[in-house]
């Protein structure tokens, strides 16, 4: 399969007398962001959860219907104003670190890592049988595979979305115009619960399949660099210049 | 793929100065540090009302609606912090007006509903995440404060009601065309549950920022600590605008 890792560095170590090849997957900016942004997904869930309990319903307030009431567990903020501090503070944090995210995947070409493209299609099937079906290992070639790529891109999208709708319900008056992309103002509260809820499915899943992939794998979303990656040709098959 | 560089030093180190690079992501660990939480949340609400009242534009005008989007006065909810009905004296109730104005004194109703009315189908939007479109007939705010000669150029309007409820507002979004005292609803005088006689309706604002039963109307350059607003005061954002 033509691979297209140009744009990752890559680098070899002398470890205990062995050859070491590491990939730096994430750059710094990358991890960073990845951090910043994960506390402020768990906080803006656990508070968008708090604040919908105020009103558990997509209705009218007359009558009131309580779709559910979501666990205490799940909830920060104790009450609907305690929750809407930690919303309106860390909004600003997770639309700073969004940002910053966007831009530097944009700018460095590192999208190429992330970003599911048409021809991750084919993928996706083979790697949901692996994971959910026992069927065999796709060969990996990249450093996410196209199942990985569309999760984490649906993702982002996801705080997009969330950012947008969050924006027209805290401003109304003024982004009215983008009310009418949602179907209106009511109904955008049902896009950002919607979000919400992306957020929910993914974040467990997510921690689920780090757990699985073992150390070397969540090691280098805090220091970079990768440890021998599977994707990478094998080493022994490569004369060493050095030698 | 090549190899962009070799090195002999270990990959440990490397790995370690990068994970160093990470550490400033611990400040936000300072807002789960229980003395600093609260002083933190504030700040953070503050800013948040320093942009909200900084893009807040007068002449933006809140949606309108046609009589048919209109919600049935039936359905259109009685919301209360305390009471429902502080069974205020109509007859005798004056609006009592205080302040950096230069006519104070106590005001009646007549001479409220003597000023130019407007008439508003406009969104009642409630922090708690209802909305619902109601008609609306008042005079604007900024009528009332010509009326009594207001400093516009103060900060605040400060509102005190009939059943303890307080609010502050600022003052760009009292002289807001669509900002009212309110008197009627659906062309009938305003009833109890809704604030009888007077009370503010704001499109501008989030509903607990449209005091009910107002008494006594304060124009004024400094907040008195700890009356922000009964709400606000408790933790809501003081700004409350949309």
């Amino acid at each position: 399969m033509k691979t297209d890792l140009a744009y990752l560095r890559t680098a070899t170590f002398a470890e205990a007398g062995k050859r070491v090849r590491a990939v730096y997957e994430h750059p710094t900016v990358v991890r960073f962001t990845h951090w910043l942004n994960g506390i402020c997904i768990v906080v803006m869930t656990m508070t968008g959860l708090q604040i919908f309990r105020a009103f558990p319903s997509f209705g009218p307030k007359l009558p009131e219907s309580e779709l559910f009431t979501p666990p205490k567990l799940l909830r920060l903020g104790g009450w609907l104003g305690g929750a809407l501090q930690w919303h309106f503070t860390f909004m600003w944090i997770f639309v700073i670190g969004g940002v910053v995210y966007l831009l530097y995947e944009a700018a460095s070409g590192h999208w190429r890592t992330v970003l599911f493209r048409p021809r991750d299609i084919a993928g996706v099937w083979p790697m949901a049988k692996h994971y959910f079906l026992f069927g065999a290992k796709p060969e990996e070639t990249a450093p996410y595979n196209p199942l990985q790529k569309l999760a984490y891109t649906t993702t982002i999208l996801l705080g997009v979305l969330s950012v947008v709708t969050g924006m027209v319900m805290y401003k109304p008056v003024q982004l009215h115009w983008l009310a009418f992309l949602f179907g209106g103002y009511h109904l955008t509260r049902i896009w950002h619960f919607l979000a919400m809820c992306g957020f929910w499915a993914f974040v467990p899943g997510h921690l689920v399949m780090v757990a699985l992939h073992g150390w070397e794998n969540f090691a280098s979303m805090v220091v970079g660099w990768k440890r021998n990656p599977s994707y990478l040709p094998a080493e022994n098959s490569e004369p060493d210049p050095a030698a | 793929m090549a190899d962009e560089k070799k090195s002999q030093s270990g990959l440990t180190s490397l790995r370690r100065r990068e994970l160093l690079k990470l550490t400033p992501v611990v400040l936000v660990g300072a807002f789960f540090v229980p003395r600093w939480q609260e002083k933190m949340l504030d700040q953070g609400l503050r800013f948040s009302d320093w942009v909200a009242g900084g893009t807040f534009g007068r002449h933006r005008q809140a949606q309108t609606f046609s009589d048919s989007e209109v919600a049935p006065f039936e359905k259109f909810p009685y919301n209360y912090y305390d009471v429902e009905d502080p069974e205020v004296d109509l007859d005798a109730w004056k609006l009592t007006v205080e302040g950096l104005v230069k006519r104070p004194g106590a005001y009646t109703l007549a001479q409220i509903t003597s000023l130019p009315k407007r008439v508003q189908n406009t969104r009642h939007i409630c922090v708690e995440g209802w909305d619902v479109i109601g008609n609306f007939g008042g005079t604007p705010v900024s009528a009332f404060l010509d009326l009594v000669g207001a400093d516009t150029t103060a900060k605040f309007l400060e509102v005190e009601c009939e059943d303890d409820y307080y609010e502050s507002i600022d003052m760009a979004s009292a002289l807001h065309p669509q900002s009212l005292l309110c008197y009627e609803m659906y062309g009938k005088p305003l009833d109890r549950g809704h604030g009888a006689p007077l009370r503010l309706q704001m499109p501008t604002k989030l509903g607990y920022k449209q005091a009910k039963y107002m008494n006594t109307l304060r124009v004024a350059n400094v907040q008195k600590a700890g009356k922000r607003g009964y709400w606000e005061d408790q933790g809501y954002d003081w700004f409350g605008g949309l």
